[in-house]
């Protein structure tokens, strides 16, 4: 397999709310097995953007393309983009009403059309993965947020999407929750999983990131590898945005 | 006359006589009062403007007049279109509407109450917003409505009595012929209310079993429901 391949090619995305334009054409490309990290203030459009590949939040111009197939404008085929693109949340959005296991397995029922046996072996299959199949018969309720966002990593893997979009995974968590979670991502993408990852973990950024985009005010301000972005002196503002993070934490 | 015949071989008899019609009243409406309103409060917050706007209508229709004339409309108003419903069939039409407008309005208030991120996760994954609907939000919603479903159907219990007001002989009207024909207003009417009282103590033991069967593990519902 050619892992220089472009499985998912975003153009020109654009985005207003009312008054407010929050993506002012956003274009790049994603390699398979490539982990992108999005960075930058709150506000500047990095969630939007991920609700507008899959379409969850319809952009108001720009193109997506999935393996060379148009995402957008693709009508009632979108829910099949959506299979292929899994999405996992800030706040999880667990089905409150269902097992871990019943959580993971009820897409492969209603949307793949899989039979029982075969659903619950997958769901049990990528529960292990994120290593809660021995939580596989708890409700959301019961898990900590760390187990529930493993569960609803697990939920996107089971529907072998070409790319995860991680929603800021990590940020309704505590450190210890966090790292759970993050060791989670790592293993996915040494496996070769393509992530879309909005973050603020800068250090999950670092030892994962082919790539990191800082957004502001809409745009990609500056693009490349983690160590190029932090270490060399043409790149500033993401230094900058980081810097005053720090600076805030050491208050 | 001995007051034990005539509580034993003249009013039970015929209160459960009545008791049959009013649990077969009870029985035929409850279900579809149900259906109805699932898919009118789907309809209305799910459903494009047009059905939207329908159901809309029908339960202010519904709640902004009095069930009684509705059951004159149907028993006595219809045949003159031709439309011709026995008594049974139009007390039974005439709570499933009623019942069903009402219940619609409380499985919308838990509609509402279920959060966004419910609906968006399932899109996420690939299901269409009927899917949605089906699997994810309304099972996490009828849970919710529970209390003002039983409360409903309480009502329903209750108002299948004015089926008497179109001729069907259920437990109260079966309770009146005995108490105008022996004279005994007070006995008979009594009787007929413990009846009712007994119907709705059973309904409220049954809607507690219910409620913590389905209650959902870890949830602050379900741990009050076990301390119970």
């Amino acid at each position: 397999m050619n892992s220089n391949n472009v499985v998912l090619k975003v153009e020109d995305i654009r985005k207003s709310f009312g008054e407010n334009e929050v993506l002012r054409g956003v274009s790049f490309d994603v390699r398979r097995g490539e982990t992108k990290v999005f960075i930058g203030p709150s506000g500047t459009g990095k969630s939007t953007l991920l609700r507008c590949i899959n379409q969850l939040t319809p952009p108001d111009r720009g193109k997506v393309w999935l393996d060379g197939e148009e995402v957008t404008n693709s009508g009632a085929r979108i829910n099949y983009f959506r299979q292929k693109i899994g999405m996992v949340f800030q706040n999880f959005f667990l089905f409150d009403h269902l097992t871990a296991l019943k959580n993971v397995e009820l897409a492969l029922l209603k949307v793949r059309g899989m039979g029982k046996a075969e659903a619950r072996e997958k769901a049990l299959t990528e529960l292990r993965q994120v290593g809660m199949e021995d939580w596989a018969d708890h409700y959301p309720a019961e898990l900590s947020g760390g187990q529930a966002q493993r569960v609803s990593i697990a939920r996107a893997l089971a529907m072998d999407p070409d790319v995860i979009l991680f929603d800021e995974p990590t940020s309704a968590l505590d450190p210890e929750l966090t790292r759970e979670v993050l060791e989670v991502m790592k293993k996915l993408a040494r496996e070769g999983m393509t992530m879309l990852v909005v973050t603020h973990e800068m250090g999950f950024a670092c030892s994962v990131a082919n790539e990191v985009l800082f957004m502001e005010n809409g745009v990609v301000a500056e693009q490349g590898s983690p160590d190029l972005l932090l270490h060399d002196p043409r790149f500033t503002r993401m230094k900058d945005f980081i810097g005053r993070i720090d600076s805030r934490m050491e208050d | 006359m001995d007051q034990a015949v005539f509580l034993f071989e003249i009013l039970l008899p015929a209160l459960m006589q009545g008791l049959v019609v009013t649990l077969q009243l009870i029985a035929c409406s409850a279900p579809f009062g149900l259906a109805l309103g699932i898919a009118v409060a789907v309809g209305r917050q799910y459903g494009n403007p047009v059905v939207s706007w329908l159901c809309k209508t029908f339960v202010f229709l519904i709640k902004g007049t009095p069930l009684l004339l509705l059951l004159f409309i149907l028993y006595f108003g219809l045949p003159s279109i031709g439309i011709t419903f026995t008594a049974f069939v139009a007390s039974v039409v005439g709570f499933i509407l009623c019942n069903g407008a009402y219940n619609a309005e409380y499985i919308r208030g838990a509609l509402i109450s279920i959060k966004d991120g419910q609906m968006v996760a399932a899109q996420a994954l690939g299901m269409t917003r009927w899917q949605a609907i089906r699997s994810v939000i309304l099972p996490q919603a009828l849970r919710r409505a529970i209390p003002g479903l039983s409360n409903e159907f309480i009502y329903l219990i209750k108002y299948s009595s004015l089926a008497y007001m179109i001729t069907v002989i259920e437990l109260s009207g079966a309770g009146k012929l005995v108490a105008t024909k022996y004279f005994t207003y007070t006995e008979s009417f009594a009787a007929v209310g413990i009846v009712y009282l007994v119907l709705v103590s059973i309904t409220t033991v049954a809607v507690n079993i219910l409620e913590k069967r389905v209650a959902v593990p870890g949830t602050t519902r379900a741990t009050a429901a076990a301390q119970l």
